[in-house]
């Protein structure tokens, strides 16, 4: 449990953060005046500043303190997570030029360009950009509030500033959720990139720190690291090896192994193919100046979140080894408070009861940083759609006034940023971890699918792009509603609700908790059947034109 | 599109693009432009293939041969160890390439068309 001097020193951190990036917000704010500025950071980014801030924008609390917790608590399988999160990357450095040179702001732009009816696609557009980010808005705001409770040590009954856990939970979702609306609002694109580069360079930083002390308790020796972690977690040699959670054997049970390898292998094409798709991370690729600057943008954020990933290996079998299973799920039963567990524990080996709380103040800063920087990127890709989408191209046919549509754009900031408050506010107690996985699988089911037919397929048209992300996203939507993860989860150890809905409650029909492998195939078919079933042909002179754009980068934005 | 007086009924809104639709269609003809097609759908048909491949190769041992990657090597460390630093390691390898690859043979076709978009008259 930190000492009250641990959290003094947390708070102090954390508002050190706040001020700096409030202080950014003012000066972006001060030279932020067009569409160019407010959506794209008027383009002046260089590769690396952009590339640090895309590897900001993914490395969500949700990976950093969601992996090295689920390291800790199911060891291997921690690690498959990582590497479809990492190879996923690969997908997106092929696309990016393409993108960057075909669209002006968003993904949208990029569908909508040689179509001959922009409104349905671009409205389709906005539809699936708008759920995907308050989905995944909502996992990380839910799990703002727990982390913060526990890393300020008010749960079970505590106090802090007279407010107690649950009153601070709520505090939080609200702090959290203002302060990135005010970032995005006044500061736009300027004010969110490098609220990402700062936030990056912290949890590069902390990660580095952390990962340097665990190999150093163990010699720099990887093997007695690796063995400790096995040893401590009671499980042996299988919690170095796949299975522990994703894919499980269950003996005796045929139908339910089958269903838990297909439920892995959902997840494992999910997570490969979602992130060329999520909208905050598209949105990014066009804050540089050229496609080849976003190019070099996708090869430092594959780096980064490279060597990240593999650092959690070191912060998930080192919080195995030294914390233990048992104090961390006393902590918190999904595991995501192991990383600042870790950090006590390797800073009281340093320099005694300070030092745990030294180190501690600092990753939860760094935890905290993460949290706000993802959520602004996510406000941010909503309001841009919306505005620049929705407004300025369907509501005033492609002719809105610049100032206008900035304005819009500022108004719906807050309007997402509020919406998502309210949802996660309301969903505090409830499991909504799976939102993660599901966002990316509407990514890939939705919006994967259009992006690439709509590059590499003559004959692709709106009723295509329309059906495909139609077709990807409710049937992600309708599969996920009757999954165990919204009813009828339960642990089968302990026997604990892990649903959405409370125990008893269970509707579920789709065995699967990940949507993706039955999903993704039917965003494709939806694009294609709507293409053929379309009465609209497609312009070939427009294809061909996109082609070349694409490709060469002539008459790009 | 100078007149536009047939678009601007096209469906059931009026169409609205600031550049004249289909303006770079015609270097999609150019032979530098075929040779830089072919060349991008090469390399990234490649790259995807040795990644979805390799990942799907990574994912399937993971689910179902698992006493394969239980095979210790070295100490504690097993089979699904070394696969999936593999994993990052042809990760690295493959951007690596593909960047390399994109800087020396398409970039330069890239900037050519675009810098002069008529040709020299002597299209190879």
């Amino acid at each position: 449990m930190p000492a009250l001097d641990g959290r003094a020193l947390t708070c102090t951190l954390f508002v050190a953060f706040v001020l700096i990036t409030l202080g950014i917000t003012v000066w972006a704010r001060a030279n932020t005046s067009g569409a160019d500025d407010f959506y794209a950071g008027g383009r002046t980014f260089n590769g690396a500043q952009n590339g640090i801030a895309l590897a900001g924008d993914y490395m969500s609390a949700a990976s950093f303190l969601g992996i090295a917790g689920l390291i800790a608590l199911s060891g291997y399988d921690g690690f498959l997570y990582s590497i479809g999160f990492l190879v996923a990357w690969l997908l997106t450095l092929l696309l990016v030029e393409l993108m960057r040179n075909t669209g002006r702001f968003t993904m949208a732009d990029v569908l909508a360009h040689r179509v001959r009816r922009q409104p349905p696609v671009r409205r389709a557009a906005v539809v699936s950009t708008v759920t995907v980010s308050v989905f995944y808005l909502l996992a990380q705001m839910v799990g703002a509030g727990a982390l913060v409770s526990l890393l300020l040590g008010i749960h079970r009954g505590g106090e802090f500033l007279g407010m107690s856990a649950a009153t601070a939970r709520t505090v939080t979702i609200v702090a959290v959720g203002a302060l990135m609306i005010c970032y995005v609002m006044f500061g736009g694109m300027k004010a969110t990139t490098w609220v990402q580069i700062i936030k990056a360079v912290l949890l590069m930083a902390g990660a580095l720190v952390l990962t340097g002390l665990v190999l150093a308790r163990f010699g720099f020796d990887v093997g007695s690291m690796l063995g400790s972690a096995a040893h401590a977690s009671g499980k042996g040699e299988a919690f170095l090896r796949p299975g522990l959670r994703y894919g499980r054997d269950v003996p005796g049970d045929a139908y339910q192994t089958i269903v838990n390898k297909l439920d892995f292998i959902s997840l494992a094409v999910a997570l490969l193919l979602g992130t060329a798709g999520l909208p905050h991370i598209v949105n990014r690729f066009f804050a540089v100046p050229d496609a080849r600057a976003a190019r070099t943008s996708v090869s430092w954020a594959i780096g980064l979140v490279g060597v990240f990933y593999l650092m959690t290996l070191a912060l998930g079998f080192g919080a195995a080894a030294l914390v233990g299973r048992k104090a961390i799920v006393a902590q918190d039963p999904s595991g995501n408070t192991a990383a600042p567990q870790l950090a006590q524990e390797l800073g009281r080996h340093l320099g005694g009861r300070v030092g745990g709380d030294i180190l501690l103040a600092f990753i939860g800063a760094v935890a905290f940083a993460t949290i706000l920087a993802v959520v602004s990127g996510l406000v941010l890709a909503s309001s841009t759609s919306l505005a620049h989408d929705y407004f300025g191209q369907v509501l005033m046919l492609g002719r809105p006034r610049e100032s206008q549509e900035v304005a819009v754009a500022r108004v719906a900031a807050f309007l997402v940023g509020s919406l998502a408050i309210v949802l996660a506010v309301a969903a505090r107690n409830l499991n909504v971890a799976f939102l993660v996985a599901l966002a990316f699988a509407i990514a890939a089911a939705a919006n994967l699918p259009a992006i690439v037919l709509t590059l590499f397929w003559r004959r692709f048209n709106s009723a295509g792009v329309t059906a495909g992300i139609y077709g990807g996203l409710i049937s992600s939507l309708v599969l996920v509603f009757f999954s165990p993860v919204v009813s009828g989860k339960v642990d089968p150890v302990t026997g604990q609700n892990q649903a959405l809905f409370p125990k008893g409650v269970d509707f579920h029909l789709f065995p699967l908790e990940n949507p993706g492998l039955v999903s993704i195939p039917i965003g494709f078919l939806c694009a294609v059947a709507g293409t053929f079933l379309g009465r609209e042909r497609a312009d070939p002179a427009l294809h061909d034109d996109m082609s070349v754009r694409a490709l060469t980068g002539a008459g790009s934005h | 599109m100078v007149g536009g007086s047939k678009v601007s009924r096209d469906g059931t809104r009026p169409r609205r693009r600031t550049d004249p639709p289909g303006r770079y269609a015609p270097l999609a003809e150019d032979p530098r432009f075929l040779q830089l097609r072919k060349r991008f759908l090469v390399a990234a048909a490649s790259v995807t293939a040795a990644f979805l491949g390799w990942y799907a190769v990574y994912v399937a041992l993971s689910a179902f041969a698992r006493g394969f990657m239980a095979r210790q090597v070295a100490g504690h460390v097993n089979v699904a160890l070394l696969l999936g630093l593999l994993q990052f390691a042809s990760t690295f390898l493959l951007a690596w390439a593909y960047l390399a690859y994109a800087r020396r043979r398409l970039d330069p076709l890239a900037q050519d068309l675009r810098h002069r978009p008529a040709g020299d008259g002597t299209a190879r």
